[in-house]
């Protein structure tokens, strides 16, 4: 029940992108076309939640016993940028098919705040590792959800007629506020 | 003069914000008062600033292909330094900015700017560089906080001018993207005459 809870409160109530502000370079730049969006969102939800488990294991068994908490935040990055490289060589040989789907897209996570942002606050959180790797799939279910549903959208406003001076991205921006609003309504469904 | 050019073109010309669309998470998150933009853009000033300097100082002797993640370790270093000085003589605006600190790391400004400035200049442009184009972060962080918290809660740098409650939902996540719409929308119409 708690992980279910977690998940709505992740993907809905507070969601990653429209109320917490993470992952917006991703959200305002690969959100022209539904294909590269879905693309996006495969390899945040893969690169998240192993990052997230790593950086869990790294605060709990290096940083905390030895009292360096003040290099959380240059050993978290640096492992991150590393775990890109890593699932990069491995998907090439593992599995090519996956590759090409996602290949594109994982150079671009690395300066994707929205894995540094949740491994931070799943250490804030004092989440234990289980709940820790249920957050960190909601969330990325969650950026996936707002980041198709806004490519959705996107793709729509191509052929409106918008004023000369709000085409791109001030009408594109207006859309978000509006998805945010709606997202708004799930506030209170749930507590975490 | 040249100098000149490069602290002032950060302001307007290539202002990270309204022109090239960098940084939007800590600029949509943490404007919803003008005091905690304005915070926000100086700590993001000085990383850019530190960073700008130590890495053109560096930039012969990194090899080609590790630069980018020596470049990340250097500005994690000074984010560092910016978060525990901020959580020792600002704490209620620490508390305020929370996860956004450490995220200044991620900011694609600072590793944009030493990747395409400080890497190929020498030490006092990309100072000035970095002057500027952090100054020009902050100045915007400040406009869109300003904005949201005048139209939000009636009040600036916390000194309310109409005793009533404000309109909300600037201050809530939707105001921010409504807001910094208009604003691109706005700078655009002054600087590029659409």
């Amino acid at each position: 029940m708690e992980y279910i809870i977690i998940i709505i409160g992740t993907v809905l109530v507070s969601n990653i992108v429209l109320a917490n502000f993470l992952g917006i370079c991703p959200f305002l730049g690969v959100s022209g076309k539904l294909a590269t969006a879905t693309g996006m969102s495969g390899a945040v939800l893969f690169v998240m939640t192993v990052a997230s488990i790593v950086t869990w294991l790294i605060q709990q068994y290096v940083l905390n016993p030895f009292g360096l908490g003040f290099l959380q935040t240059i050993s978290f990055i640096l492992v991150i940028a590393s775990l890109v490289q890593v699932v990069e060589i491995i998907l090439k040989k593992v599995s090519p098919p996956l590759y090409q789907a996602l290949g594109v897209f994982l150079p671009l996570i690395t300066t994707n705040c929205a894995i540094l942002g949740v491994a931070l606050l799943i250490i804030q959180k004092d989440f234990n590792l289980l709940q820790g790797t249920v957050y960190a799939i909601g969330n990325s279910l969650g950026f996936a959800l707002a980041l198709i549903l806004f490519a959705g959208l996107r793709e729509h406003l191509e052929l409106m007629d918008v004023p000369k001076g709000m085409r791109g991205m001030p009408i594109a921006l207006v859309v978000a506020g509006i998805l945010s609003l709606a997202f708004m309504g799930f506030a209170n469904l749930v507590k975490i | 003069m040249k100098q000149w050019q490069n602290f002032s073109k950060g302001f307007f010309k290539e202002n990270a914000v309204f022109v090239m669309l960098l940084g939007m998470c800590p600029t949509l998150a943490v404007t919803n008062s003008a005091i905690n933009g304005l915070g926000m853009g100086l700590a993001t000033t000085f990383v850019l600033m530190m960073s700008n300097i130590v890495i053109s100082l560096i930039k012969n002797l990194i090899p080609n292909k590790v630069r980018i993640p020596t470049f990340i370790v250097v500005i994690a270093a000074f984010v560092t330094v910016v978060d525990l000085v901020m959580a020792g003589y600002a704490p209620a605006l620490h508390e305020q900015l929370g996860i956004f600190i450490p995220l200044i790391v991620v900011n694609c400004v600072v590793l944009g700017r030493a990747e395409a400035f400080a890497s190929k200049n020498n030490v006092v442009s990309s100072f000035f560089d970095g002057l500027g184009m952090g100054l020009g972060f902050a100045m915007a962080l400040t406009m869109l906080g300003a904005i949201r918290e005048m139209l939000g809660n009636y009040s600036i740098f916390g000194w309310k001018f109409i005793n009533h409650d404000g309109i909300l939902v600037f201050i809530l996540s939707p105001g921010a993207f409504i807001a910094l719409g208009f604003l691109i929308a706005f700078v655009n119409k002054v600087t590029k005459k659409v």
